[in-house]
């Protein structure tokens, strides 16, 4: 990985506002002088050292850059990045960030989280940011496990999972995040693996051109309490029998030998595993409009992670609440003047003396 | 015919119905007319929770009640002098309230055999003599606006729903008020369809006419204005006051206002209130719960807004959490609670003082909040951009604890003219503040102003100044992330040194002592100062002295505070809570203060709490009788 700017003039939709530096940025320019506190080894390094070494791409002014985060091991991202930053309080840096984002057009704000601060504590400020399409952009580590209290099973962790608040085995049916951001109707949802750098950069990259809230399932190996959590995904052995790449106008053929491709079913419509050579395959399609067909693509995959599709499940285009609010306080400022003695007086006043 | 006209100082008259017949809308309109004459004036509605709670019954009652005169007043009334009872509900649910010779208006429509069962009336009371201490005008409200109203061709139940205006027609006529503005009201109100506004205009007219010309109202009533000093003058209610007052704030501090909030009773209106004047660049953001609306108002401010949240009490138990953090952060933040009746949903609509301990100490960790409470419905302008100048002069998060008596009463406000409202213009950071010891430039996002103690607010965009805070304890000055003990005894002392600071920037407590002499001080704080304020002038009618001092800083308290309560022989703490200000004056000063607490979801009434006064001020001359052999009158001390 270069660690110097590739600075290109992108234009981002979502980053229209954003005002651009003319400065050569590097990888180096977003490191603080903070010590790095993540476990050694731990899935958080790498994303970290991947969205330093991408944001020069951006060319943005590094102090229009916020990253706003809850609590959990993830969520000590913001000391680690040199731009403004807000380590806030458990599950509510959605919340903060709309607030911040839907007031500060000319920001590029990203919240970093866990399955633990998004999908449990903090799920409802979840679903209502990637309903509402805020311009934030959401990176969800998921480790599967409660990392920052110790080894709890976390709501992504698979049904039978032995930790120290479940020695029988958990009880819960996880969230699949992908289904959850679908399904509330999130613009862009995507998925990645912390390990495999050149495609989270390639993720981030499409997040951040993306116009509106972006979720980011990263997938995070947390090597003290969940460790090989995404084995099957990272094991050369295993990793193509079951990962199922998404690029958008492509094929969705996998496998080893390519010989594996997600289907159509020519009676129900279902998406299932089928041959590659099947006159069914189905050629991905990132910006239906119809949030369907990313749902039932997140719904091939396991529990235990066999099919799991990786990229971005869905990119479409909807007004983004914070242009729109913008766009109604600047059709009111035009309706009319803001006097504020004539709306303190109103229309009913009577003269004394 | 020539009817008879006498002269009045006060009137109180409370309008009365069901739910649906429209009594607040009544209420609001006479308040107008009256406010255009130029009395003062000083209203209470009162309504069920429930949007349309059982017709005819007791639950359902609404009421409206005002209180107007030819001198300045400081409260709605304590007893009807007027009742307008729509139903034999409305009936029922306020004769009780009515002073004894009150006049009581009724609508004979609804007085039939099973309307005054569901109610409980075995006999018709229109007719069994149990009126007699009043004076009753049973009249046919509904029938007289049906055939008032016949041309516009409404159906007899839709026309039927103009007797409001046919009462405030009637009532229009009887105290002479103008009635150019309801007509014109009403045509506004239902530009779109014309023949509703007709018939209400219609069965209002009819309504003045038949004061005119029937026999049965022989008197009408003048009741002169005001003396009031010079100035513009409008009606306002506690919950646009407030909205103005956040709103002129932010325009006097040059930021936008950003409210994150969400709907609850009975702040609501504040939301919709501002969501009117995105004009002004206010930005308001209906949150999915209370804890998003105050975590989006906290972010706004990180990004330089006015951010503002407001709720009621069961919403401020839903951000504590987020007011740890915004203490942390310290950020400016305004957190408006209109209380209600609590615990839990308690009583929405009713109005309480509960929650002065829950913005005191409603927080994990030491999280002092300066509090500031407004004192009328007025007053909410005032003490909302108090409330901001103390969140962007220290940057901290402050409480403004309004109640439902303030959100939904209303009063005469001498509208203030723009540039003389306080000035709140704030620096934000632009330059580093540090040099590390390599002598490099850097910012240290806590390194304090001496005087205020407050900490830089650098907002995103600031080159040069990007910092990370966070809820995680923070070296003094530097910002970074510190677990070290002695930095954390340093930082928790200094965020409560910079609350307590906020007194320095307070005026000296005014204390009401015309005499000098009183040795019995009444303290009170928010929307008590009418009812005790009301109450101190009967007791000084009544040749006894007594001092009053009320309190808009309750976070902290106004320097002088202790020194003016040693003064008294006996301090009375008037409270609609069970003592929480009489709680921490006894902690803080050690002064023996007497709680006098009432928690009936209404506002104290002047007379009961005159006599409350008197006892005190008869057990402070007893005492020196050496006879303590006063009763306690169920007064309670905590
Ligand atoms: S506990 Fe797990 S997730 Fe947390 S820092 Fe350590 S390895 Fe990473």
């Amino acid at each position: 990985m270069t660690d110097t700017a590739h600075r290109v003039n992108i234009g981002l939709p979502s980053l229209r506002d954003v005002p651009k530096t003319d400065v050569p940025q590097r990888a180096a320019d977003f490191k603080t002088d903070q010590e790095v506190r993540w476990c050694p080894g731990c899935g958080d390094y790498a994303i970290l050292a991947a969205v330093q070494g991408f944001l020069p791409e951006l060319g943005l002014k590094r102090e229009n850059i916020v990253f706003v985060s809850g609590i959990g091991c993830s969520s000590r991202f913001p000391y680690y990045m040199n731009t403004y930053g807000m380590h806030s309080i458990h599950g509510r840096a959605p919340a903060i960030a709309t607030g911040l984002a839907a007031s500060r057009p000319d920001l590029s704000v990203w919240v970093v989280t866990g399955d633990g601060d998004a999908l449990s504590i903090g799920g409802n400020h979840l679903i209502h940011a990637l309903r509402r399409n805020v311009n934030l952009k959401i990176l969800l580590f998921n480790n599967r496990i409660y990392g920052l209290t110790k080894g709890q099973y976390s709501p992504t962790s698979e049904v039978g999972k032995v930790t120290k608040s479940t020695p029988m085995g958990s009880l819960d049916f996880p969230f699949n995040p992908v289904s959850l951001a679908l399904g509330a109707e999130a613009s862009f949802v995507a998925r990645t693996l912390d390990s495999d750098r050149k495609h989270l950069t390639s993720v981030l990259r499409a997040a951040a051109e993306h116009e509106g809230t972006a979720l980011v399932e990263i997938y995070q190996n947390c090597n003290i309490f969940n460790d090989g959590a995404f084995e099957l995904l990272k094991n050369r052995d295993t990793a193509d029998d079951w990962t199922i790449r998404m690029t958008h106008g492509q094929p969705l053929t996998f496998g080893s030998e390519g010989e594996k491709a997600v289907v159509r079913d020519t009676v129900t419509g279902a998406l299932t595993i089928g041959e590659a050579g099947a006159d069914n395959v189905v050629v991905h399609d990132a910006h239906a409009e119809d949030p369907a067909y990313a749902f039932a693509l997140s719904r091939l995959s396991t529990q235990d992670l066999r099919y799991t599709p990786m990229g971005v499940f869905r990119s479409a285009t909807r007004p983004t609440y914070d242009a729109q609010m913008k766009a109604q306080l600047e059709t009111a400022a035009a309706a009319d003047t803001a006097d504020l003695g004539g709306l303190l007086r109103g229309n009913d006043t009577w003269s004394v003396g | 015919m020539s009817k008879q006209v006498r002269q009045l100082e006060r009137v109180v008259i409370r309008f009365a119905g069901d739910s649906g017949d429209g009594m607040q809308l009544t209420g609001d309109r006479f308040t107008s007319e009256t406010a255009a004459l130029g009395n003062d004036l000083s209203t209470l509605p009162n309504f069920p929770a429930e949007i349309r709670a059982p017709q005819g019954t007791l639950p359902g009652v609404s009421s409206f009640q005002l209180h107007f005169a030819d001198h300045d007043i400081m409260t709605p009334g304590d007893r009807p002098d007027v009742l307008v009872a729509m139903n034999p509900a409305a009936l029922k649910a306020n004769l009780g309230d009515l002073r004894a010779g009150a006049t009581v208006i009724v609508d004979t429509a609804d007085f039939t055999a099973r309307n005054l069962g569901k109610v409980g009336y075995a006999a018709n009371p229109l007719t069994d003599g149990s009126l007699e201490a009043f004076q009753v005008h049973d009249v046919d409200l509904t029938g007289m606006t049906v055939e008032a109203v016949k041309e516009f061709g409404l159906g007899r139940k839709e026309a039927g729903r103009a007797k409001n205006m046919f009462a405030l027609g009637l009532l229009s006529w009887m105290y002479h008020r103008p009635t150019e503005g309801t007509v014109r009201f009403l045509e506004r109100k239902f530009a779109t369809k014309p023949n509703i506004a007709g018939a209400n205009v219609a069965a209002f007219r009819a309504g003045w006419n038949f004061g005119e010309t029937t026999e049965a109202f022989s008197v009408s009533y003048e009741i002169k204005p005001a003396v009031m000093p010079a100035g513009t003058y409008r009606n306002i209610s506690g919950n646009l006051a407030l909205s103005y007052g956040l709103l002129a704030a932010a325009q006097r501090s040059g930021l936008p206002l950003f409210l994150g909030a969400y709907p609850i009773t009975p702040a609501s209106d504040i939301l919709h209130e501002l969501s009117k004047h995105k004009r002004f660049g206010v930005r308001t953001f209906q949150a999915e719960d209370e804890i998003a609306g105050i975590g989006a108002a906290l972010g706004a401010s990180f990004g330089g807004a006015l951010g503002v949240t407001t709720t009621s009490g069961p919403g401020v138990a839903l951000k504590s959490e987020t007011l740890g953090l915004a203490v942390s952060l310290e950020l400016p933040l305004v957190i408006v609670d209109v209380q209600r009746g609590g615990p839990s949903t308690g009583l929405p609509t009713k109005t309480e003082q509960s929650d002065l301990l829950l913005a005191m100490f409603g927080r994990n960790g030491e999280a002092p909040i300066p509090i500031v409470a407004p004192r009328s419905p007025a007053d909410c302008f005032d003490a909302a951009i108090e409330a901001a100048r103390i969140a962007l002069t220290y940057r901290t998060p402050v409480f403004l604890l309004s109640d439902g008596y303030l959100a939904n009463g209303s009063e005469p406000w001498r509208v203030p003219a723009p540039g003389d409202l306080p000035d709140l213009r704030v620096d934000f950071a632009t330059e580093t503040n540090h040099t590390d010891d390599d002598g490099n430039d850097e910012f240290w996002p806590y390194l304090r102003d001496p005087e205020t103690l407050a900490r830089p607010w650098a907002v995103p965009g600031t080159p040069g100044l990007e910092h990370r805070v966070g809820g995680i304890e923070k070296a003094d000055g530097s910002g970074n992330i510190s677990y070290d003990p002695a930095n954390h005894d340093l930082m928790v002392r200094t965020r409560q040194a910079k609350v307590d600071g906020v007194a320095r920037s307070l005026p000296p407590l005014e204390v009401d002592d015309p005499t000098g002499d009183a040795r019995v001080l009444v303290l009170g704080w928010g929307s008590t100062y009418g009812p005790i304020g009301a109450a101190v002038r009967r007791v000084r009618k009544a040749g006894r002295t007594i001092a009053q001092a009320h309190l808009r800083h309750l976070n902290p308290f106004p320097a002088d505070l202790g020194d003016v309560l040693r003064r008294y022989d006996k301090v009375v703490v008037p409270e609609m809570n069970l003592g929480q200000l009489a709680l921490l004056v006894r902690a803080k000063y050690l002064v023996d203060a007497f709680g006098y607490n009432q928690v009936r979801g209404l506002p104290f009434r002047a007379e009961e709490l005159a006599d409350v006064l008197e006892h005190f001020i008869s057990e402070v001359s007893a005492t020196d009788d050496g006879n303590d052999a006063v009763d306690t009158l169920g007064v309670d001390s905590p």
